[in-house]
């Protein structure tokens, strides 16, 4: 067995793991699961695609940054993009999901998040037909880092970008008011409001959360395979096989569990063949709630 | 004329189909209250084990063993209500929304090997020369239609008033119970696990059903059946007919259905053939939209037995529920 699994695994895994991040905190502190949620990666990929070309369109080709596939165009495009995904999740739940919980059944917010991300998606599908397309087609030669093992520059940039955006979220979590006010409402709804949390700015800042890093795991997938109107979809299992296996709200806990995942997938995919890899997530899932449901960092529900 | 008598039976038969998925969902969702994101999966379970239990021998894959088919409409309700059974039991001790996961983890699950295991299931080709109830009037389409309809609408009949039955029953009322006040129901000595594990099961034993009867009336059945845009109909259905109620499961389903059929229809005078899958994708935009709309502004639908009557602990929740999470 080769080991290169171990790097398509962390790859993959980040990418779970950006994913899973968004899905736990809506989970711990709007109290649903959202089904939408890949769709967010996919328009936020669709959306820096779109604002690729449009910054290739005014300023004609732009050299990329040293051996990576993309120059800075990308980047002002990520940029953009993870602004608009979050104005879109921001939209939605004005539009949808704030109004169903106001009226106090979580289940029912689940069941629309299903009806928009089925929306979403076929939105997509409209406007930029099923084709996959690319940020570059461009090839890049992997250079062998020794044990076997192989990695692009792209992978190790994103990689890296993983690694900060994961650690920025964590200290935004753990340090700023900001980030305790939104531990204090998933642990607590009502206490947190007596002290006097702003219970509408922290629900804001967790679609923004949610949104930007949707994004940037879509854009990851955009770069690293392709771009399809299924992109996100096909990630909810992994990214909540992922999310509950760490422990609803925690987020060190989502992204270990993304890694964990894309491990597995990555050593499913050498060992039983590519076709079965969405099963993997599954019968992880099925593990957890059969032995440890509340995961490896949650808490019990009080 | 006639033509349109054939095609009106062909849609009924369709749509009737459609209404014995929801009448299982809505036993599950309605009735008890468990959220099912899987269900073209249960679908497919049940169509894929009739179809192998019914086919006559195919050494090119597992099976195919003859049996009439009646033998595979049972053997879909088996193996549909034990996977039924199987989800609920990991999942029903849980939140709510464990189950939505995990259910539509199964239906993935249940894509993948029907794609997959090509000697169990045919893979991406799929499974033909499934028995065909009357299959020796295929000549006359007509008729062979009109005597579909008739087995169909008789199976829907005995199933909707078993529902009915079932759920004036005792058992329907402790489900009804636990759906509206769980810690009453469980006060009073009833295991809330148990019935749902029951419920569910018997759900999905329901939905294969459908399946089944699905892949027997059209012959040939194909992983791209059971889709999760399936699961997506279905629900729609049942929130247009008002979950909770049998009668609008079967009416909001015969709606809906002919809902998408006409803008099938529609989409497919009104453009080009180049642009034809861009159009149906627009269509279930239009469905997505619809069942948002609904669960905003009438949650009810046209039939649903709520709202909710709000008891001494579920109203003092929904109070919490709505100062704790409006925003």
């Amino acid at each position: 067995m080769s080991l290169q699994f171990i790097v398509d695994g962390l790859l993959t895994g980040s990418m779970i793991g950006l994913g899973a991040i968004g899905v736990t905190l809506t989970y711990s502190i709007l109290r649903f699961s959202n089904f939408a949620h890949g769709d967010f990666m996919a328009w936020g990929s669709y959306a820096t695609l779109a604002m690729v070309s449009a910054i290739g369109a005014t300023f004609g080709k732009v050299a990329p940054i040293g051996p990576l596939s993309f120059g800075w165009p990308l980047l002002v495009a990520l940029v953009v993009g993870m602004a608009f995904t979050t104005l879109l999740a921001l939209l939605l739940d004005k539009v949808l999901f704030s109004r169903l919980r106001s009226q106090g059944q979580a289940i029912i917010v689940v069941m629309a998040s299903f009806g928009a991300s089925m929306a979403l998606r076929s939105l997509l599908e409209f406007t930029f037909t099923s084709r996959p397309t690319y940020f570059s087609r461009a090839i890049q030669i992997a250079m062998p880092v020794g044990f076997g093992i192989r990695i692009t520059p792209d992978q190790i940039a994103l990689l890296l970008l993983t690694a900060v955006l994961v650690h920025g979220v964590h200290l935004l979590m753990t340090r700023t008011q900001t980030g305790r006010s939104m531990q204090a409402l998933s642990q607590n709804a009502a206490l947190a409001r007596i002290v006097g949390i702003d219970v509408a700015s922290v629900v804001r800042v967790t679609w923004i959360i949610g949104g930007a890093l949707a994004c940037v795991a879509g854009v990851m997938i955009g770069i690293l395979v392709q771009i399809r109107p299924f992109m996100g979809f096909d990630m909810l299992l992994p990214m909540f096989a992922a999310a509950i296996l760490g422990g609803i709200g925690s987020i060190p806990g989502a992204v270990l569990g993304g890694l964990i995942i894309g491990l597995a997938e990555a050593g499913a995919v050498q060992l039983i063949g590519a076709e079965w890899r969405a099963a993997v997530s599954f019968i992880i899932l099925m593990a957890v709630l059969f032995v440890r449901p509340i995961g490896l960092f949650g808490v019990r529900e009080r | 004329m006639i033509d349109l008598v054939g095609y009106g039976a062909f849609f009924l038969t369709t749509a009737l189909i459609f209404s014995l998925v929801t009448l299982g969902l809505n036993l599950q969702w309605g009735l008890t209250g468990l959220f099912n994101v899987g269900l073209a999966g249960f679908v497919a379970i049940g169509a894929y084990t009739s179809a192998l239990l019914t086919t006559p021998v195919d050494p090119a894959r597992l099976g195919g063993f003859g049996l009439p088919i009646l033998a595979g409409w049972a053997g879909a309700m088996i193996v549909g209500g034990i996977a039924a059974a199987l989800t609920g039991m990991a999942t029903l001790r849980l939140r709510s929304d464990y189950l939505a996961i995990t259910t539509f983890g199964v239906a993935v699950v249940v894509q993948l090997v029907a794609l997959n295991a090509q000697k169990l299931t045919g893979g991406p080709f799929g499974i033909g020369f499934i028995p065909r109830p009357f299959g020796g009037l295929a000549e006359t389409p007509l008729l062979f239609n009109l005597s579909n309809l008739a087995v169909v609408c008789a199976v829907t009949l005995i199933a909707y008033l078993a529902l009915e039955h079932l759920s004036r029953s005792p058992w329907g009322r402790v489900l009804k119970a636990l759906r509206e006040d769980e810690r009453a129901a469980i006060s009073l000595g009833k295991s809330a696990r148990f019935y749902r594990v029951q419920a569910f099961a018997v759900g999905g034993a329901i939905m294969a059903l459908a399946g089944a009867l699905q892949a027997h009336f059209t012959g040939f059945i194909a992983p791209d059946n059971y889709l999760p845009i399936l699961t997506f109909q279905v629900w729609v259905m049942l929130i247009v007919g008002g979950s909770g109620s049998n009668l609008g499961a079967v009416i909001g389903s015969v709606l809906v259905w002919g809902i998408w059929a006409g803008s099938g229809t529609l989409t497919s005078v009104f453009f080009p053939p180049e642009q034809q899958a861009r159009a149906a994708s627009l269509q279930i935009v239009a469905i997505g939209v619809m069942l948002c709309v609904i669960l905003l502004i009438r949650p009810n639908g046209l039939f649903g037995d709520r709202p909710r009557r709000p008891r001494f602990g579920k109203r003092k929740r929904i109070a919490t529920d709505k100062s704790s999470s409006g925003s």
